[in-house]
This record gives structure tokens, C-alpha cells and sequence, in this order.
């Protein structure tokens, strides 16, 4: 069947208001970035301080000179953030599982559990550090490396495995409990009841945080530079030393934004993807209010 | 008692009580039921909305436990606290209101979970079985779409086929077609008319009256828990003998 619709004269009049008002909103929307754009500049470049701050921040050539090291830098920041990261999402999902379970025999563990989130959530990571990274070397412990990358990231992973446990604990709560039912009234055990039904439904219901978690975790292994690990702020900060040009830390800040928002765009695109996009698909479309 | 030689039905409670809450805020629910569903038998469970319906059917299923009284399958009381309810549950299946299908696996993988998770048969077996039911149930075309992307009565339908397919002794249906849109009501109890001439045994609440009249072998009306009448279809639907059946009735009319 070929569709013979000749659009009315009145459906083509509605059309080409809509395409006015269209090209009206691009307008208004250039113009009022030009402004707000132009404002900043303005402001900036009138500062008193200006010509100075921007030799001493934005230099072409000391960022050229300085790329290398800090590159060097963020590969460790990089290696940090992957290994923290995986070890945060499997035992902060761990944890999460052990804290909803009901079995009797991991009450002890469920102690613990509840003890390690609330204090490593309301601790400030900065002073974990601080202590993992001065007093675990203390202990004097053959078998522990005690370089700073590794107590650093050691640190970074006992904080944000909290901060995972919590969204996790938080996704398996919000599938309903008749999913639990009807996994159950088909036979299946409490645990192949969580591992089949709930567990799947609660990760996919937090891929957003958990993603925002991890793109946190990412910066945030800078924070090892503080134990004097040699990453990208650290290597930045050595650049800096004996010369007041600033320009390896803005490198620095460019380089961690290199890689945070492709990372942000990347796991939305995937949660996107995914062919179950859970309870906001079959509600009937929001509209387009005019 | 049963008689020795009688035939014995395949479920029989006997004195079921169950309340909820605790204290002031105590309901009871279930007031000492006894029912029996024999096997390839219907009994079909009517009354308003609160009058503890869906609790009987959940407490058959072992998703509840009741307070007293016996919970007998196959003249075993699995309400008793050690008996496997896991196992029981395997040899059950409940189709629920609301269908509960698992949202992140696609309508095949609802079917097939239970017969490889639970009875252990391997994907290409269980997918064969699954497809077989699908194709029951009018959805094999939708073997690979997700729940979501179903109307309401292929969900439903797509929830009774992944009940029927481990071949359960008896179907539990908890008003199914209360969710449905009327015109999508016809298809579900199309399919339920199709497995009743198999001899499917069924415990079913409804508030389809027409299906209840035409399927049934015995009506159960309940009432604040209670039975408070019951016989054939004929007898409690359209010859009510107490005042509180006829006025149910009358107000669905």
C-alpha cells in the first residue's frame, strides 16, 4: 500500500510556523552564548592580572615540554583507577550480597560489613590515605609492598568499595519483591533466586551511579600523589618546582578531562544499548509540551 | 478422614488460618478453610477484593506461611516447616496478576529458566520445551522480544507458558485477567478454556464469572475468610442460597 498523503494546506502552515519558531530558538540560543562568551572573556582579559596568569597557566610551549612526564604520570593514575575499579565493583557487589542475605551463617560477616561502610563512608578519603599510607608501613609487615601507589591505591579501594557496597545494597533493594515470588513459586532457590532474577535487575538499576562512582574514582587517584606516588598531579607539581609556571597542572586537568568524558559518554551510550532499559520503557511517552 | 481405597484429591486444606500483622493491628485473613481440588479438577475461588483470595493461592504455593491447620498435597502437609518448599514449589506454578515476568530476560529465557535452573536440562533441551510451549500459548513469534515490549495478554499468556512447562500437577491462577484490558481478557481465558479440556488440574480466583460457570467443577465463595458457600457452579452462581453470596453477585452484575 503506498501512502497517497498530500499534506493540507493547513498541516503546511503548521509546519512552517513550527520551522520559524525553530530557527527563532537557534537564534536566540547563538546570540545568548555570544553574550554570556564574550561577558567572560571581557572579564577576564581585563583583569589586572591577566597577562601574567596567562603565562604563568597557559603556556604553549612549557605544556609541550612538561606533556611527556605527565603522560607518564597519568599511565599510573590510569593503572590505579582500573584495578580499583574492578576490585571495587566485585567485592563491593560482594559485600552488598552478604549484607541483604538472611542466612544465619553469615551473620558475623554481615556485622562486619555494616561496620567497614559506615566507617570507610564517613571518613574523608584524604585522611584514609593519610593513615593507610603512613601507618600500615609502620606495622613493619615483610609480606606488604609499601610503595605509595600500592598503599594509595589501597586506600582509594577501601573508600569507594564502600561507596559501591551502598549503591549496590540500594539496586538489589529496589527490585520488587514479587520478582523474588515468582522466581521462587518456579522452584528455585533463594540463592539461584538472587543470582538469575534479582541480582541482574539490581546491577542494571544502578549502572548510572555506578558509573559516576567510577569516573569519581578516576580523578580521585590523583590523590595518591599525596604519598608521594609519582602520577600525573605529583609529576605536574615536580614541573612546577623552581619556576612559577603553572601550565602542568592545567596539562594535568586537560588530560584527566580526556579521559573522564569519553568514559561518562561511553556508559551512557552502553546503558542505552542494553535491550532492557528497565521500568521507563512501556510508560507511554512524556509528550512534547508546546 | 480419608477413607482407605477412596481416591485421594491431589489437594486437600484442612482448618488453613493465617492473619497478618500483629497485635491491635491483627487480620486474620484465612478462617479455617478446607477445600479440595481432585486431580484434573477446577475449583474455582470467588469473593470481593480482600476476602483472602490471593493469600489461599499464596499459601498453597508456599510463598506464605500459615499461622495453623494442614496444607496437604498428595496427603503430605507441606506446611510443615520441614519439607522442602523448594521442591513442592517445583511441582506447583502460579500465574500471578500482575504476570511478574523477569524483565531483563527475553520471553524464551523466562520460560526455559526454571528447567535448566531448577530441573537441570540443558539449554538446547529447555529451549525446545520452551518453544514447544510458546507455540501453545500463540507467542512463538515472540520468543526473542522482551516482556516489555508485550501487551498485556501475551505477558500473561507468556507467564502461563512459563508456568506450564516444567508440567506442573496443578496451576494456581491468581485473578489473571484482572490486569488485562477487557478486550485482552478473551485470549487469556481462550488459552485457560484449551488447557481445562487437557484435564489441567487448576486452583483458580477470579472475578470471571462466565469463565467460573463454564470451567469449574466446584465454586468456593469466600467470605471474611471463611468459606461461605460452596458447590456447583450452577448451585452458588446462579442459585445462591445465603444473603452475602447473592449480594456479591449482584453487585458484579
Amino acid at each position: 500500500m503506498t501512502d497517497a498523503w498530500v499534506p493540507s494546506e493547513r498541516a503546511r502552515a503548521r509546519e512552517a510556523f513550527r520551522r520559524a519558531q525553530h530557527r527563532r530558538a537557534l537564534l536566540v540560543a547563538g546570540v545568548a552564548t555570544a553574550v554570556v562568551l564574550a561577558g567572560v572573556v571581557l572579564v577576564v582579559t581585563n583583569a589586572p592580572g591577566w597577562e601574567r596568569a596567562r603565562q604563568a597557566f597557559f603556556s604553549p610551549e612549557r605544556a609541550w615540554e612538561v606533556l611527556p612526564d605527565v603522560a607518564v604520570g597519568l599511565w599510573l593514575n590510569l593503572r590505579v583507577w582500573v584495578v580499583a575499579s574492578v576490585v571495587g565493583l566485585a567485592v563491593g557487589l560482594l559485600i552488598a550480597v552478604v549484607r541483604t542475605s538472611r542466612l544465619p551463617a553469615l551473620f558475623p560477616l554481615r556485622v562486619l560489613a555494616t561496620v567497614y561502610v559506615d566507617v570507610f563512608r564517613g571518613v574523608p578519603v584524604l585522611l584514609v590515605l593519610l593513615l593507610v599510607g603512613f601507618g600500615l608501613p609502620a606495622l613493619r609487615l615483610e609480606w606488604l609492598p609499601v610503595s605509595a601507589a600500592f598503599l594509595g591505591g589501597l586506600a582509594i579501594v577501601l573508600t569507594y568499595t564502600a561507596y559501591l557496597t551502598e549503591i549496590f545494597r540500594a539496586g538489589i533493594e529496589s527490585v520488587h519483591p514479587s520478582q523474588g515470588a515468582a522466581a521462587r513459586s518456579l522452584g528455585l532457590t533463594r540463592g539461584q533466586a538472587a543470582r538469575r532474577v534479582v541480582l541482574p535487575q539490581a546491577v542494571r538499576n544502578v549502572t548510572a551511579p555506578v558509573a559516576s562512582v567510577l569516573v569519581s574514582l578516576q580523578k580521585d587517584s590523583g590523590l595518591i600523589s599525596i604519598l608521594g606516588a609519582v602520577d600525573a598531579i605529583r609529576a605536574a607539581q615536580i614541573a612546577t618546582t623552581g619556576n612559577y609556571n603553572f601550565t602542568p597542572y592545567v596539562v594535568a586537568g586537560i588530560l584527566f578531562l580526556l579521559i573522564s568524558i569519553p568514559l561518562t559518554r561511553l556508559v551512557d551510550a552502553w546503558s542505552a544499548r542494553q535491550g532492557w532499559r528497565g521500568q521507563l520503557r512501556g510508560v507511554p511517552g512524556a509528550g512534547v509540551l508546546r | 478422614m480419608i477413607a482407605p481405597g477412596a481416591s485421594q484429591p491431589l489437594l486437600s486444606l484442612r482448618g488453613v488460618r493465617k492473619t497478618y500483622g500483629a497485635g491491635e493491628d491483627r487480620r486474620v485473613v484465612l478462617d479455617g478453610i478446607d477445600l479440595d481440588v481432585g486431580e484434573h479438577a477446577c475449583v474455582v475461588v470467588v469473593g470481593s477484593s480482600g476476602s483472602g483470595k490471593s493469600t489461599l493461592l499464596r499459601v498453597v504455593d508456599l510463598l506464605e506461611d500459615v499461622d495453623d491447620g494442614q496444607v496437604l498435597l498428595d496427603g503430605e502437609d507441606v506446611a510443615d516447616p520441614w519439607v522442602d518448599a523448594n521442591v513442592v514449589r517445583s511441582r506447583l506454578a502460579l500465574v500471578f496478576q500482575q504476570y511478574n515476568l523477569f524483565p531483563h530476560l527475553r520471553v524464551l529465557d523466562n520460560v526455559t529458566l526454571a528447567p535448566r535452573v531448577v530441573h537441570r536440562r540443558p539449554r538446547a533441551e529447555a529451549d525446545q520445551a520452551g518453544l514447544a510451549m510458546l507455540e501453545k500459548v500463540g507467542l512463538a513469534h515472540k520468543a526473542r522480544a522482551y516482556p516489555d515490549q508485550l501487551s498485556g495478554g501475551e505477558q500473561q499468556r507468556a507467564a502461563i507458558a512459563r508456568a506450564l512447562v516444567s508440567g506442573p500437577e496443578l496451576l494456581l491462577l491468581d485473578e489473571i485477567t484482572s490486569a488485562l484490558d477487557p478486550e485482552l481478557v478473551g485470549e487469556v481465558l481462550d488459552l485457560l478454556h484449551a488447557l481445562r479440556d487437557e484435564g489441567t488440574t487448576m486452583l483458580v480466583a477470579t472475578h470471571e464469572m462466565g469463565f467460573a460457570r463454564e470451567v469449574a467443577d466446584e465454586v468456593v465463595f469466600l467470605h471474611d475468610g471463611r468459606v461461605h458457600e460452596r458447590g456447583a457452579p450452577g448451585q452458588v452462581l446462579d442459585d445462591p442460597q445465603r444473603e452475602r453470596t447473592r449480594e456479591f453477585l449482584r453487585r458484579l452484575r
